[in-house]
């Protein structure tokens, strides 16, 4: 009995409601996912055609709870037995934000607890440190998804510095337009890699900007898909929509690829990982042989990785933690 | 209503276009920023925000839904694309940026009922591949002169 408390009382719970989903997982201080649970809301997105019923923290506020439970549940966890509350703090929606740091602050405040406020973007290169098969900095990184494509360095598990970010559309917000554009469904990524794969890459040439730095631009490459999708037939689109879709992703992917490699070299990496949702698509994984990708469960948002990230991420010891907010950006 | 039709022939162009209307804006104010994919609508609030003097990057709020750029007054950036309507529920997520702001709405569509009094409406249109349409409108008749005067002279 002692034994069984004294690994349950060493357990980090995680929250996440930065966006779309509402999770909540626990983890072991060495990087054990015991429970990860999302509310994920992609079958309500395709329901509407890609457009939220209602984006709101209305919607975090309704899940939290039973998401919460059901985490505690699934790990066998109890309340009592936490070692710390990790929460994300920001970048996101504040409203959204405020639920899972309401909710956190909530559960660790009633248990004399830590509360450790994470960054989301730590958490995601977290999501590299849990077990079966963490990866330890140094490495490069990049991490790409709909709301975020940055290039990061990592020195140490505890944080990251930026080398490089989009400066228009992010990569995962790339593929959801195209597939838009394409009148593919949602999610807009997936379709559009399973109907690459029919296609030929080398039928369109679309050019991707190339700007200063290690910054990123999809913005060009997005319109240069809608003019040539605007130029065709009904027919010919029918036709050409595995071909059209094979060589959009191409060209982001060559792109996303082409900087992490200067990335690398600039910075002397010897490792490079990727992870964020667009970790999931299937020919940046094979365009990356050597690279680390995120498990496909923690590429999407979840709550696994910011109990990861707060296992290097100092904490807000009890009590002085209720008067702590989120943040929108940076 | 005033309205003023110009076209911008580049990124730049709109960038410039939208920095002259933003030196007329003041704290509160609502910029709704309307179009298809592709016509350059985080483009000209990119434009608005570095006149500004809002220097990080402006990336496009989509999925993120809002951004708020800390400066001198705040810039605000949200993008409604993946809503459908505006519930109570979500105006009081989207309220906060409203305030002690000026506040560019991409997609403003979904919000038209519920969004604070707009001083300025721009729609870009496409015509082709370089060539945007932008239309804008407002009440201030002298912020209209100003965002023309530039392109009139250039022209």
């Amino acid at each position: 009995m002692e034994g069984s408390n004294q690994r349950a009382g060493r357990l980090i719970l995680g929250i996440e409601t930065s966006c779309d989903e509402t999770a909540a997982a626990v983890v072991t201080p060495d990087g054990r996912i015991l429970s990860n649970v999302i509310s994920s809301q992609a079958e309500l997105h395709a329901r509407f055609g890609g457009v939220v019923p209602e984006v709101a923290s209305r919607r975090h506020l309704e899940l939290v709870v039973p998401v919460l439970r059901e985490a505690l549940a699934e790990a066998d966890a109890e309340l009592e037995t936490l070692d710390a509350v990790a929460v994300t703090q920001g970048p996101g929606l504040v409203g959204a934000l405020l639920v899972g740091l309401s909710a956190a602050k909530a559960v660790a405040w009633a248990n004399r607890l830590p509360l450790v406020p994470v960054n989301h973007l730590h958490g995601h290169v977290a999501s590299l440190y849990l077990q079966p098969e963490p990866i330890e900095p140094p490495f490069l990184c990049l991490l790409a998804s709909g709301g975020h494509t940055l290039l990061i360095d990592v020195a140490e598990p505890g944080g990251f510095r930026v080398l490089g970010t989009t400066l228009d559309d992010a990569a995962g917000e790339a593929f959801d337009k195209g597939a838009r554009l394409l009148g593919l469904g949602y999610p807009g990524g997936a379709a559009i890699d399973r109907l690459a794969r029919e296609g030929d890459s080398g039928s369109y040439d679309f050019p991707v900007a190339r700007v200063h730095g290690l910054d990123f631009s999809f913005s060009g490459l997005k319109t240069a898909l809608l003019y040539t999708v605007r130029d065709l037939s009904e027919d010919e689109l029918e036709r050409r929509r595995a071909d059209l879709a094979a060589a959009y992703q191409r060209a982001i992917v060559r792109a996303l690829v082409a900087r992490v490699h200067e990335a690398a070299e600039q910075n002397a990496a010897s490792r490079i990982a990727v992870v964020g949702g667009v970790a999931a698509n299937s020919e940046l994984r094979a365009a990356l042989p050597e690279a680390a990708f995120a498990p496909l469960p923690l590429c999407t948002d979840n709550a696994a990785m910011i109990a990861s990230a707060a296992r290097y991420t100092e904490a807000v010891p009890f009590p002085g933690y209720l008067a702590l907010d989120a943040y929108a950006s940076g | 209503m005033a309205r003023l039709e110009l076209t911008s022939s580049s990124p730049e162009e709109t960038e410039r276009l939208a920095g002259r209307l933003a030196r007329r804006l003041l704290v509160g104010n609502v910029v709704t920023v309307s179009g298809e994919l592709g016509t350059g609508k985080t483009t000209f609030v990119r434009g608005a925000c570095r006149a500004l003097g809002i220097e990080v990057p402006v990336t496009s709020p989509t999925f993120t839904i809002g951004h708020r750029y800390p400066g001198n007054p705040d810039v605000s950036h949200l993008d409604l694309f993946r809503f459908k309507g505006v519930s109570p529920a979500e105006w009081g997520d989207l309220e906060p940026y409203f305030e002690d702001a000026i506040c560019f709405v991409e997609w403003p569509e979904a919000a038209a009922r519920v969004l604070p009094p707009v001083r300025v409406a721009v729609r870009l249109s496409h015509v082709d591949r370089e060539h945007r349409t932008i239309e804008v409108e407002s009440d201030d008749r002298q912020l209209l002169a100003e965002v023309s005067g530039d392109v009139d002279a250039r022209v």
